[in-house]
């Protein structure tokens, strides 16, 4: 893929990128959320078109439009979710659309055969007759990848399979990996598991913001150099140097989480916010950032630990437990977990202040219109008038409409969770200047980001984590890229 | 293997139980006779609810099947004095239900607007149609209904198999076919476990959705055809509720209302079980209608809980 | 928090950017095509050429007479006869709002007619007896909002339950106290629905007021916002601090209570039980109503005002049938067509392929 870009109602996808991949390679995509590769891997598999840039197989240029015509040409595909039918047995799942035929009827008889037959050439030797979604999703996975795997394929596209497999199970999909490379297939392989892609991947590609920033052998991409790719610095236009912020007054801490955590989802961890300080989860994605944020918020509920909240214990924890106790969230997908589409500007907005109020007592039209012209002209909305529909929002705007709805209950603990993402770089710094105003009146802040930078301009302190675990706390003073990403790619726990 | 076909053979469990009962509470009750008739008396309506069978198995839904009984009844009566042969105006009809059905599915595929709203659109405009023809019961009296209806097969035990249920048999194995033999048939289930999926997996949405729908409006004219032939007359009233009854079959059957899961075999016996829950009240005297209607909705209810508890255990377990 | 002026000229410099989708139409089309898309023209639209049409079929049609001390016409008429599908497709918005709907509701007057007269024959002031029927809505209410917020049964199925058995219940209460069919008389029932305050038909003045006790208690307390919440967005409402589940049941209860109203209404009308076709069809004329005042099928808002409109429609529509001279029993298939043109007119790509038609353009 050469040159290839793509742009999206107000955001610039991808821009002029290249993406080489040889047969019997394995390379590895990264990138962190927002950073263009599932754009780039849509493109490459047809479900998207390019808007620039030029796709070439064997050296020939090919149109892909179509995820029939990738398949067509060679370009085999397993999504993150699987994305196969889970209701339908293995075999009919394999055999969708090229069910082998006698006399113009299916013959299963055949089509269970052939199924068994290519998953033995990836080593599993499954009930093809059960339904799919009864395996876990490891041999799902397998299933999907066996699908994606015809006599014909010469590109197999990976996208963060190893997700949501355990240690032994991605062992087993490595293999497979490493059989298909002896096979001559090239393998395009997305992921953000740092260890794996140095154990599996040849070469490796990384995103940041729609650019490439870097590509090379993974022999010659020691741990930091690659993670300070991914993180590392933006292209700003303006370049406002952020002063460090002024340590406001503590006092006693106003949130105290202990040994919270959640089977599956976090390791127990600690934490404490104290009123006017600012604390900053950075990590990889997939560390449980967002997990964290949402076990503290209540949003998941926690099965250990317990939690304070200005010295009172909150027993069953949820979001609307938390809005009581003057905690505000602000969730880092908004389309699936922020706006409602359909409700104006004015209703998103007064909607955080509205649910801790009750059903009773609502607010009135005109207390509706002044809060949220205050947010909008806070935090610089564009819209012509508060009571466009959120959904006809560019999605940088929708961010902040999301971000004024934890900001309008006045919360005394506020958590954000990737809070300028999609946001363009003037607005950052109006943001920026936001918080810590907020801050400066005693606001206790968590921040969940991938931007380290971002991070580092307002955090006081900043909790590491890697692989769902709390492995570290940088205290004020020593918050700077280095350390963070030292202890990011430190010893393995 | 055993996982898939467990609904249906809770089914036929609860149809076999319920027969049973009936043996024990009246005589004469097991019968071939019985269960013979129980066949032709329902046939019609369990042919449209074969028909319903694949669109709900996509995750649609149809409202139109019973507008669509009484529709090509009337339309059948009045082409008879014209001298039309029964035959020739059910072939007619077949054709109408399929261009119908297709062009339902049509607008719900392009406009993008819910079948159930499509659907009942459709339910008005054929109900309407019907009483814009006539609004009395019109009789067919072509001397081959009557032949039709004297056609039987003996069973052994004194009963018979009538023609309308002979039908219902060979629609069904037609149905059966299609849904388990066919590419058309396997991306019908695909669209119902998981349109998002089916559509990266290369199901043409499009050509499929009308297709089935093309296919429930046919098996809803054969059903009306039936209908007409089995009461040899066509009435404008013909098939009202049967959308309900069809629909209730369906969930009987084993088939879950959201799609991806079911038999269309488990229709037949989903069928069964409301005409033996007719048929049982009818033999006992003293209790009314409404039995009928509070045992469909418990059981019902037993079933819709059943596949919940099925289908959230097939997700618990994918997230081992 | 008041931004200072750097803040401002950052914001005036982000305001073109929203704007990009509409910049490329042509300015005159622009406004045009903004009304288009609003909801609420075309079923305003639809009410108006069908009045229209009435009033150049049949001269005098728009009459309004009064007679014996009370109003009649076609206007009132079919405000009249609209008064229990449009109470019943307000109950229906609620609950469509929640991305949910409430089959049932045909069943639930079955039940209520049923257990009016019951009570009636048992003597109870029919005062109570009418407490009682709306009791009875609620208590439907309660069971429907049971299987879907707590067993997360989906709406269609869960609703359908009751639609099944519920005629059956309401059969099996007329049982009760022996008889089919059996009549009542009771002023008070009576006079709500058939009688009139003054020169305006009762029924005409409670519909106003479960209107009108709706609209306060959906738009003048938070809980429109967060029923439209629920149903816009589960995940997001969950995150805000919304109780989805107490949301639920208080929509299935509002729909159940505004069926009830209707079965009171109806029931009187007759002055019997008769549970079979009591309310026949009434859930479908109410989805409708709904769907033609704008309201979606997946959830998001509730417009009372126009679901009371789409139902005017409806009545409109039937009524123009039998002035117009045309017999009745084209009532349905006029009706079938209305809907159909409405719906597509509403479809955006319906819509955007009709006008890439008109002008021409390509996309």
């Amino acid at each position: 893929m050469l040159g290839v870009s793509k742009a999206f109602p107000g955001v610039r996808a991808l821009d002029c990128v290249d993406f080489r991949v040889q047969a019997g390679e394995v390379h590895a995509l990264m990138g962190e959320n927002g950073a263009g590769k599932s754009t780039l891997i849509k493109i490459m598999t047809g479900a998207v078109r390019r808007d620039e840039g030029e796709i070439r197989i064997d050296g020939r240029p090919v149109e892909i439009n179509s995820p029939g015509e990738a398949r067509a040409l060679g370009v085999g595909t397993v999504y993150q979710e699987v994305n196969l039918i889970p209701t339908m047995s293995v075999t009919r799942n394999l055999t969708l659309g090229r069910q082998p035929r006698r006399f113009g009827l299916i013959s299963w008889r055949t089509a269970r055969s052939l199924a068994r037959e290519r998953l033995k050439r990836l080593r599993i030797d499954i009930d093809v007759e059960r339904p799919l979604g009864s395996f876990s999703l490891a041999v799902q996975q397998l299933v999907a990848i066996a699908r994606a795997l015809e006599d014909d394929t010469r590109v197999l596209v990976l996208d963060e399979p190893t997700a949501s497999l355990d240690a032994d199970e991605a062992e087993l999909l490595f293999q497979i990996v490493r059989d298909l490379k002896g096979r001559g297939i090239a393998i395009v392989f997305i992921t953000h598991f740092l260890d794996q892609v140095y154990k599996i991947a040849d070469r490796i590609s990384v995103l940041r913001n729609g650019r490439l920033v870097g590509e090379g052998a993974t022999a010659e991409l020691p741990r930091l150099k690659l993670i300070s790719l991914m993180l590392g610095r933006e292209l700003e236009e303006t370049e406002e140097r952020l002063e460090a912020l002024p340590h406001g007054a503590k006092g006693e801490p106003i949130l105290r989480a202990e040994g919270l955590g959640r089977r599956r989802v976090m390791a127990p961890f600690d934490l404490t916010l104290r009123p006017g300080e600012v604390v900053g989860l950075a990590g990889l994605l997939g560390s449980g950032r967002t997990e964290v944020a949402k076990l503290i918020f209540g949003a998941i509920r926690p099965d250990s630990g317990r939690i304070e909240v200005g010295g009172a214990r909150i027993a069953s924890h949820s979001p609307g437990q938390s809005l009581r106790h003057g905690m505000a969230f602000c969730p880092e997908d908004r389309k699936a977990e922020g706006i409602f589409a359909e409700l104006s500007v004015r209703e998103n907005i007064v909607l955080g202040l509205q649910t801790k109020r009750g059903w009773l007592s609502r607010l009135s039209y005109s207390e509706q219109e002044r809060l949220a012209q205050e947010m909008i002209e806070a935090l610089g909305i564009a819209t012509p008038d508060a009571d466009k529909p959120v959904g006809q929002l560019s999605g940088g705007n929708q961010q902040k409409v999301v971000l004024a709805r934890s900001l309008v209950s006045g919360p005394s603990i506020l958590i954000l969770d990737e809070p300028t993402r999609g946001i363009d770089v003037g607005a950052h710094a109006e943001i920026v200047t936001l918080i810590r105003k907020l801050c400066a009146e005693g606001l206790a802040l968590l921040v969940a980001s991938s931007e380290l930078d971002e991070l580092i301009a307002v955090s006081d302190r900043i909790a590491v984590l890697r692989d769902r675990r709390m492995i570290g706390e940088i205290g004020s003073g020593d918050v700077t890229r280095e350390t963070i990403i030292r202890t990011i790619a430190g010893a393995r726990s | 293997m055993s996982e898939r076909y467990l609904p249906l053979l809770a089914t036929i469990a609860v149809f076999s139980a319920l027969f049973i009962t009936g043996g024990l509470l009246y005589n004469n009750f097991l019968s071939t006779l019985v269960l013979g008739d129980i066949l032709a008396d329902n046939a019609f309506v369990i042919i449209a609810a074969i028909g319903t069978t694949f669109v709900i198995l996509s995750g649609g839904i149809d409202l139109s099947i019973g507008s669509m009984i009484g529709f090509v009844g009337v339309v059948m009566a009045n082409l008879d004095p014209l001298g039309w042969h029964p035959l020739a105006s059910g072939a007619a009809m077949l054709a109408f239900g399929l261009g119908f059905g297709a062009l339902q599915g049509l607008i719900i595929d392009f406009c993008e607007i819910q079948p159930f709203i499509v659907t009942l659109a459709g339910l008005f405009l054929l109900r309407g149609s019907c009483f814009m023809i006539n609004l009395d019961s019109v009789p067919i009296q072509h001397p081959f209904v009557a032949a039709f209806a004297a056609t039987s097969i003996p069973l052994p035990g004194g009963g018979f198999l009538a023609s309308s249920a002979i039908v219902m048999l060979v629609a069904l194995a037609i149905a059966i076919v299609i849904a388990h033999f066919t590419r058309f048939g396997a991306n019908i289930y695909a669209i119902g476990g998981d349109r998002v999926s089916a559509a990266l997996m290369g199901v043409p949405m499009r050509r499929t959705t009308v297709a089935i729908y093309a296919l429930g409006g046919f098996y809803s004219a054969l059903g009306g055809v039936i209908y007409a032939l089995y009461t040899s007359s066509g009435y404008p009233l013909a098939g009202t509720g049967n959308e309900l009854t069809a629909i209730a079959s369906v969930v009987l059957g084993g088939t879950v209302l959201t799609g991806g899961v079911g038999m269309v075999a488990g229709t037949l016996f989903g069928g069964m079980i409301l005409g033996l829950i007719a048929t049982l009240i009818n033999f006992n005297g003293s209790l009314n209608g409404a039995w009928i209607m509070i045992s469909g909705g418990v059981l019902l209810f037993l079933f819709i809980v059943m596949q919940r508890s099925l289908l959230s255990s097939f997700r618990l377990r994918g997230v081992a | 928090m008041t931004p200072g002026s750097n803040v401002e000229t950052k914001t005036a410099a982000l305001r073109p950017r929203a704007n990009t989708e509409t910049a490329a139409l042509p300015q005159r089309l622009h406004g045009l095509r903004a009304l288009a898309g609003h909801r609420a023209i075309w079923p305003l639209l639809a009410l108006a050429l069908i009045l229209a049409v009435d009033g150049a079929i049949s001269p005098g049609f728009f009459n309004v007479r009064i007679v014996e001390g009370r109003l009649f016409g076609n206007l009132i008429d079919i405000l009249y006869r609209a008064m229990p599908t449009a109470v019943v497709a307000l109950g229906m918005a609620v609950v469509i709002g929640t991305k949910g709907i409430d089959l049932s509701v045909g069943s639930v007057i079955a039940i209520v007619g049923a257990v009016i007269t019951w009570r009636i024959h048992s003597g109870d002031p029919h005062l109570v007896v009418l407490m009682a029927a709306l009791a009875v809505g609620v208590l439907c209410g309660l069971w429907n909002g049971f299987l879907v917020a707590v067993l997360d049964i989906q709406p269609i199925i869960a609703t359908l339950i009751l639609m099944v058995s519920g005629r059956g219940i309401g059969l099996m209460i007329n049982l009760l106290y022996g008889g089919t069919n059996p009549s009542f008389t009771s002023p008070l029932l009576q006079g709500l629905s058939v009688g009139h305050i003054g020169l305006v038909p009762t029924r005409i003045i409670l519909g106003a007021a479960i209107f009108g006790a709706l609209w306060l208690l959906i738009r003048r307390t938070a809980l429109g916002l967060f029923l439209e919440s629920v149903g816009g967005n589960a995940a997001a409402a969950d995150l805000a601090g919304i109780n989805a589940r107490l949301i639920k049941y208080a929509a299935y209860i509002i729909c159940g209570f505004c069926a009830a109203w209707a079965g009171v209404v109806l029931a009187a009308d007759t002055h019997t039980s008769d549970p079979v076709s009591i309310g026949l069809y009434i859930e479908l004329d109410a989805i409708l109503a709904v769907v033609i005042g704008g309201g979606s099928l997946s959830g998001g808002r509730i417009y009372l005002g126009m679901t009371v409109l789409g139902a005017l429609i409806i009545q409109a529509l039937t009524t123009s049938i039998l002035t117009s001279g045309l017999p009745p029993e084209y009532n349905l298939v006029v009706k079938a067509f209305v809907v159909i043109v409405v719906l597509l007119l509403q479809s955006d790509n319906l819509r955007a392929a009709l006008s890439k038609g008109f002008t021409g353009r390509k996309r």
